[in-house]
């Protein structure tokens, strides 16, 4: 019992980042019908600057912040010099594209930083509380439950309580008859992208430092169960992203703790199989919505 | 009378082949014209050039004697253009409420905004009634009412509407054509309404022009349109 708590807790904190992750690859999804393969590079390159950035000046939280921020620069940058040039005939252009920006991206990376990884702090401790001899949760922990709160929060608000919201969410549906209503259907796609590759820079900042460190490759792995959690939940659902995020997460912890890590990637496999066998739309999806 | 809107020698194509040819047309304010003609004649391809969709490969668009051209898609609401598309145009995954506050979300005058979608609702009860409905639940005549109030929320000058009756019961189409009529009388509404159901346009347009494979062959006064027999017979199926 003591230990399915601990897995418990364990999983619910991964899951918790795979959601905000997963969220980010449905904001786009939504968008532009495009998976942004390039996710997780792109967090890792501001991963980089951040904590540049927290070296530099000793202030993790500054580096916190200027990742952020390069998220939503990079991931407007990424949106107006190249993904506004996929040719959409096919939807396999826009996975190309951003597999090829991966390639640059991580090269990049490696020629500045070096292929080596290098360690990245956390802002608290990573050291369990124990309730009752059994160990929960630390600072940390509740440092990324809190941030990805705030997070799916604020992105709740303001898709559904503001103008704006409304506006990108038009926009997604209904791009011809969004401009004949006068929105800037352009404008809120940049601001898609933004948004979302700042909310996967965020989430890159809370995984690295439970992972080996920074690397240029350091989110591949988290990419991999993060576009699981997606799919599982709907790529067009915002709360089948979270939802599917912490059933990954419970599920890694659950098949790594009872049965070895080495069985995890096949867990996920499999779960990605069954529900696209059972649900191919995703558990969270109104599928009869709209035809793609 | 004086037109609002003026198309001078229009040529417009998908990829090569024009689909409209040279076509001049002219919208006078505060009146109902009525664009007529059969399936492929043009119709829609004119509505989408006029609102800026598609860009005229020849020819100039005036309204209100300004040349459009260069003029985004995004700016004609701006300008008081409402287009109304075909299919209705309802963002089926938005509230009925959220539909009609897209209708107003570029104007500065948030009180008239509000006051304008008090109206609506008023002009359409089934929408009061469904406020928190997505769009993909209502029933066609639903749709069209809300497509047609949300673009009213904007207070257009002008009017642009896709083929309204598609799909709907008579007596659906003879209420917006009433509305139409109402709108006009009371407000100055300018409206280009694109129709194939004939016999409703001419009920409530002024002026109509007739089409066919993207030429513009007829255009006169309503009344005389409908007497016209070989006009009848030759192009518009009655």
């Amino acid at each position: 019992m003591d230990r399915f708590v601990f897995l418990t807790f364990d999983g619910l904190g991964r899951g918790a980042v795979y959601a905000a992750f997963a969220l980010a690859l449905v904001l786009i999804w939504r968008a532009t019908r495009i998976v942004n393969f390039a996710q997780g590079a792109m967090a890792v390159a501001t991963a980089y600057v951040g904590y540049s950035v927290a070296n530099a000046t000793g202030s993790y939280w500054l580096g916190f912040v200027v990742a952020i921020a390069g998220g939503l620069l990079l991931g407007a940058a990424v949106e107006r010099v190249v993904m506004r040039f996929v040719d959409h005939s096919s939807p396999l252009n826009g996975v190309v594209v951003a597999l090829g920006l991966v390639l640059v991206i991580q090269g990049v990376l490696g020629m500045i930083y070096g292929n080596e990884f290098r360690p990245a702090g956390a802002p608290f401790s990573r050291d369990a509380f124990e309730v009752g001899g059994i160990a929960l949760l630390s600072r940390f922990d509740l440092f990324v439950f809190a941030a990805v709160f705030a997070v799916v929060a604020l992105l709740a608000i303001l898709f559904t309580r503001t103008n704006v919201g409304l506006r990108m969410r038009a926009s997604a549906f209904a791009p011809d008859v969004s401009r004949l209503l006068g929105v800037n259907v352009g404008g809120m796609l940049t601001l898609g992208w933004a948004l979302a590759a700042a909310v996967g820079s965020m989430a890159g900042m809370l995984v690295i430092p439970t992972e080996l460190g920074l690397h240029p490759n350091a989110m591949d792995i988290v990419f991999v169960s993060s576009f699981t959690a997606a799919v599982v939940g709907g790529l067009d659902s915002p709360v089948g992203a979270v939802a599917g995020g912490l059933m990954v997460g419970l599920l890694l912890s659950y098949v790594s703790g009872y049965l070895g890590a080495t069985v995890a990637p096949i867990a996920v496999l499999v779960l990605l199989v069954v529900v696209l066998l059972g649900r191919p739309a995703g558990l969270f999806s109104r599928s009869a919505a709209r035809a793609v | 009378m004086t037109a609002l809107l003026e198309a001078e020698q229009i040529t417009v194509g998908y990829g090569a082949a024009p689909v409209l040819h040279a076509v001049d047309l002219s919208v006078p304010a505060g009146a109902i014209t009525a664009v007529l003609g059969a399936n492929g004649a043009g119709k829609t391809t004119l509505l989408r050039t006029l609102s800026g969709l598609l860009r005229p490969a020849q020819g100039r668009i005036l309204l209100d004697g300004q040349d459009l051209r260069g003029v985004r898609v995004e700016e004609m609401v701006r300008r008081g253009v409402a287009h109304v598309p075909e299919g209705r145009g309802v963002v089926t995954e938005l509230t009925v409420d959220e539909n009609l506050r897209l209708g107003g979300l570029w104007r500065k005058d948030r009180a008239d905004t509000r006051r304008a979608l008090d109206e609506v609702y008023e002009l359409f009860e089934p929408l009061a009634r469904r406020r928190r409905f997505p769009g993909h639940q209502l029933s066609g005549g639903e749709r069209q009412m809300l497509a047609l109030g949300r673009a009213l929320v904007g207070r257009p000058r002008l009017l642009l509407l896709d083929e309204p009756s598609l799909g709907l019961a008579p007596r659906v189409t003879g209420q917006i054509m009433a509305l139409l009529r109402k709108l006009r009388d009371t407000t100055g509404l300018t409206v280009l309404l694109v129709e194939q159901n004939v016999r409703s346009a001419l009920s409530v347009a002024d002026t109509g022009v007739v089409m066919s494979l993207g030429r513009v062959v007829a255009g006169a006064d309503a009344a005389t349109l409908r007497d016209d027999e070989d006009m009848r017979h030759a192009y518009l199926g009655f």
